[in-house]
């Protein structure tokens, strides 16, 4: 894993975890509704329906908290009625997690260059390029996209747009 | 990916065709109920119209749906069936809303029928529309929007069936005003299977040998009992039973779980918590092994989590998952329904010839003993003013004999009082709001009781500010020949709202006299009713025999001494053994302790 586990204040990770839903509606409310009743911090999410034919809904969400808050977390998401199956990729340690972003550089001569630059060694492409601007395309481990970032903003850093994160686990198993 | 819910065609071939409306009663009868507590309205005349001179269920019309919610519980808690209401939409449903919070807080089975406007109505700001299912996921287990007729039959036996197994809630099934007139293919109960919901009921093994192993080599062990107990049915109380049988452990209950062990018996020790008594809160705080069956470490019982009971190993067997080290880290959780897991508890320990540590458990019974010398309950009595304790006393010694003696409480003092000194042997007997603290459940809820056990006493013990948010429903008790007995503490204060203001405030009495009281006798005959009054002492028991032998529904206003205090208390932010006894202990609070509630 990359950016999991990190420790935020004292006593207080960032975990990853996946939550397999029945795609019926008002469950992403239900999920959300959650956090937001108990006070439990979201700090990314991103939910796509996975099967039209079994009609499943992926909901992988990025959260913070104690030990015992995120352990609270799981077995509150697991008691949701739709919920099939929650997974914590943080703790499982065996998962892959992904976020895409665009992001926005504006700026000319030598910024402009350096921007390019960069963005190759991140392998981010450009996907609109203007005389004035380009709109990089980036694929990464959070960290990898928060680094990138970081160095785009002195260089003309105009719009940000991140995906969050989807995860899965490694070898040949499912969640 | 299970597809159970997908008929099969012989099913489906034997589904028959009605409309929405008349689904819904069907559903009701395939699902064994022959009572609902409702109110009528636009969005549900459909329904009611389908409910016209139906036979096998009888319709209670309330006064007011937070009535109609209230009532389904006491149905619930007396029957261990579930309580079906039906309402309308917009003001009918948020009317329920607070009746659905306190019975998701007590776990209490209900199922709650709500109108919606019809389908191409939803989202216009229609008349009477709100939001429903928005408004009501966080204070149900579940719900539902059931905008195809043909999904109706499958989700209200769906509803069922998550309202009454794992840990039982309150459900919602929100159902628009076109599909109840819609013709579609009705299901019965047999043919639904959901596709996810499956709580673990089971204990694993493997935990109950370890729990039986930590039981046999406790020194100073306590049962902590609770909520879950009587949900889980009578069995589980009888099994208990036995297992303090053959352990001879203390026992202790949470507000919840009063009943589910006899009072009368040695082992019982009183109530557990803020107001519960000494021997239970310091045989608590002082165990070495804390069983908890069936409780959830509420704070009402654990007072400060960071002294409570820190030199003891914890079990916690509970139904729901999520309870286990939410709020206390536990050294075995055991997830399983509490009848299930003490049986296997029982069976190994008399399979494995358990036995206790008897000359440690002797001595723990001699610190016991010491603790009850206290007599925290005591109180002194008077002969001119009628205290509130030496009321529900008198009540309690005057209705002991009987079996089918049901009570319910409002909230505040007389609430505390009646957990008190009103004791139960029985489980199923004792009706109270106790996670949200709800002030007007006891008047509907006594209705709800009455009307499934005709013939028993049904006792309100209520407080007078309390009475008044659901008095209404005296007229639904006259209506339905209810002969409820509405037991009202009347103290002139919200008692427990000015105790802490005593306590915590310097004696401020901000907004808290129960001024311009209506008089209750005057009020009782204007329902139909009959008002009794009692003063003093010597009044009381002839008054008392008066209730109980009128055939009808009674308001008995008990004028009591309006300064009691409501003891032992502790403190809010204070340890189980920091307890106060009576007035005299001053009771410092600390900025922590005044900031909780
Ligand atoms: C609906 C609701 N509103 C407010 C409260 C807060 N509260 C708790 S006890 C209480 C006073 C209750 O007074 P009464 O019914 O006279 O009972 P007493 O304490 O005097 O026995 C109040 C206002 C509550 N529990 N429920
Ligand atoms: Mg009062």
């Amino acid at each position: 894993m990359h950016d999991t586990k990190v420790k935020l204040a004292a006593d207080i990770e960032r975990h990853t975890l996946t939550v397999l839903v029945d795609n019926e509606a008002g469950v992403l409310a239900r999920v959300v509704g959650l956090f937001s009743g108990r006070g439990y911090n979201i700090e990314s999410l991103t939910v796509a329906e996975v099967d039209a034919m079994a009609r499943t809904s992926r909901i992988t969400i990025v959260t913070s908290g104690t030990p015992a808050v995120i352990e609270q977390i799981e077995t509150q998401l697991r008691r949701l009625v739709p919920t099939h199956k929650v997974t914590n990729w943080t703790s499982a340690k065996a998962g892959i997690e992904r976020e895409m972003a665009l992001v926005k550089v504006a700026g000319t001569g030598e910024k402009r260059v350096e921007a390019l630059r960069m963005a190759d060694a991140f392998r981010a492409r450009p996907v609109d390029t203007t005389q004035a601007s380009f709109v990089f395309e980036i694929t990464g481990a959070p960290s990898k996209i928060d680094s990138f970032v970081d160095l785009m903003r002195p260089l003309g850093l105009v719009e940000i747009s991140r995906t969050g994160v989807a995860a899965i686990s490694r070898g040949p198993d499912a969640m | 990916m299970d597809k159970d819910d997908t008929l099969t065609r012989s099913e489906a071939q034997a589904a028959e065709t009605m409309t929405g409306a008349q689904m819904v009663i069907r559903a009701l009868k395939d699902q064994g109920v022959t009572h609902i507590f409702g109110y009528p309205g636009g969005a549900v005349l459909p329904i009611y119209d389908a409910l016209f001179k139906v036979e096998g269920i009888t319709h209670v019309l309330v006064r007011h749906e937070q009535g109609a919610v209230h009532a389904a519980e006491g149905y619930a808690r007396s029957t261990g069936k579930p309580g079906v209401v039906l309402v309308t939409s917009g003001p009918g449903a948020t009317n329920a809303v607070t009746g659905l919070t306190d019975a998701l807080m007590d776990s209490i089975p209900l199922i709650v029928l709500t109108g919606q406007v019809p389908t191409h109505l939803i989202g216009t700001d229609a008349f009477q529309e709100c939001d429903t299912v928005g408004i009501t996921r966080p204070c149900t287990k579940h719900n539902w929007l059931v905008k195809d007729v043909n999904d109706l039959s499958r989700v209200l036996h769906e509803a069922f069936e998550i309202a009454t197994t794992g840990r039982p809630g309150p459900v919602v099934v929100d159902i628009p005003k076109d599909v109840q007139f819609q013709n579609g293919a009705y299901h019965g109960p047999q043919a639904v299977h959901h596709r996810t919901y499956r709580p673990k009921t089971d204990p694993d093994l493997s935990a109950i040998v370890k729990a039986v192993e930590m039981m046999a080599s406790a020194k100073r062990p306590v049962f902590y009992t609770g909520g879950g107990l009587i949900n889980s049915g009578p069995e589980a109380s009888k099994l208990l039973r036995e297992l303090v049988d053959l352990t001879g452990f203390p026992i202790t209950s949470t507000l919840m779980g009063l009943g589910a062990f006899p009072a009368a018996r040695p082992e019982w020790l009183g109530m557990v918590g803020m107001h519960g008594s000494w021997e239970a809160n310091h045989a608590m705080h002082d165990c070495d092994l804390m069983i908890c069956l069936g409780a959830r470490f509420d704070d009402r019982v654990t007072g400060k989590v960071s002294s409570f009971s820190p030199g003891s190993k914890k079990i916690h067997l509970d139904i729901d998952a999520s309870q286990i080290n939410k709020i206390v880290r536990v050294d075995l959780g055991i997830v399983a329904d509490a009848r299930l897991a003490l049986r296997e508890i029982i069976r190994f320990w008399k399979t494995q010839k358990h036995k206790v540590q008897a000359d440690a458990l002797k001595a723990w019974w001699k610190q016991i003993d010491q603790w009850r010398t206290k007599k925290s309950l005591d109180y002194r009595n008077s002969d001119t003013i009628i205290k509130p304790q030496y009321a529900i006393d008198r009540l309690y010694e005057l209705t002991k004999h009987r079996d089918d003696v049901f009570i319910t409480t409002e909230v505040g003092q007389h609430q505390m009082w009646a957990a008190q000194r009103f004791h139960f042997q029985e489980p199923n007997h004792w009706m109270t709001s106790g996670g949200l603290g709800t002030m007007g459940y006891g008047l509907p809820a006594a209705v709800g009781v009455q009307m499934a056990h005709p013939g028993a006493l049904v006792v309100d013990i209520a407080g007078e500010a309390s009475v008044q948010m659901t008095m209404q429903e005296m007229s639904t008790a006259i209506q339905y020949d209810l002969p409820i007995k509405i037991f009202i503490l009347n103290n002139e204060y919200m008692g427990m709202v000015r105790q802490w203001q005593e306590i915590l405030h310097g004696k401020r009495y901000s907004h808290s006299y129960s001024e311009a009281l209506p008089d209750f006798v005057k009020m009782a005959d204007a329902f139909g009713c009959v008002g009794l009054r009692a003063d003093k002492p010597s009044e009381l028991d002839d008054k008392i025999k008066e209730m109980i032998a009128v055939n009808k529904p009674v308001l008995f206003d008990v004028r009591v001494d309006p300064t009691e205090n409501c003891y032992p208390m502790i403190p809010s932010g204070a340890a189980h053994n920091e307890m106060l006894l009576s007035p005299d202990d001053g009771g410092e609070i600390s900025d922590a302790g005044k900031m909780l509630v």
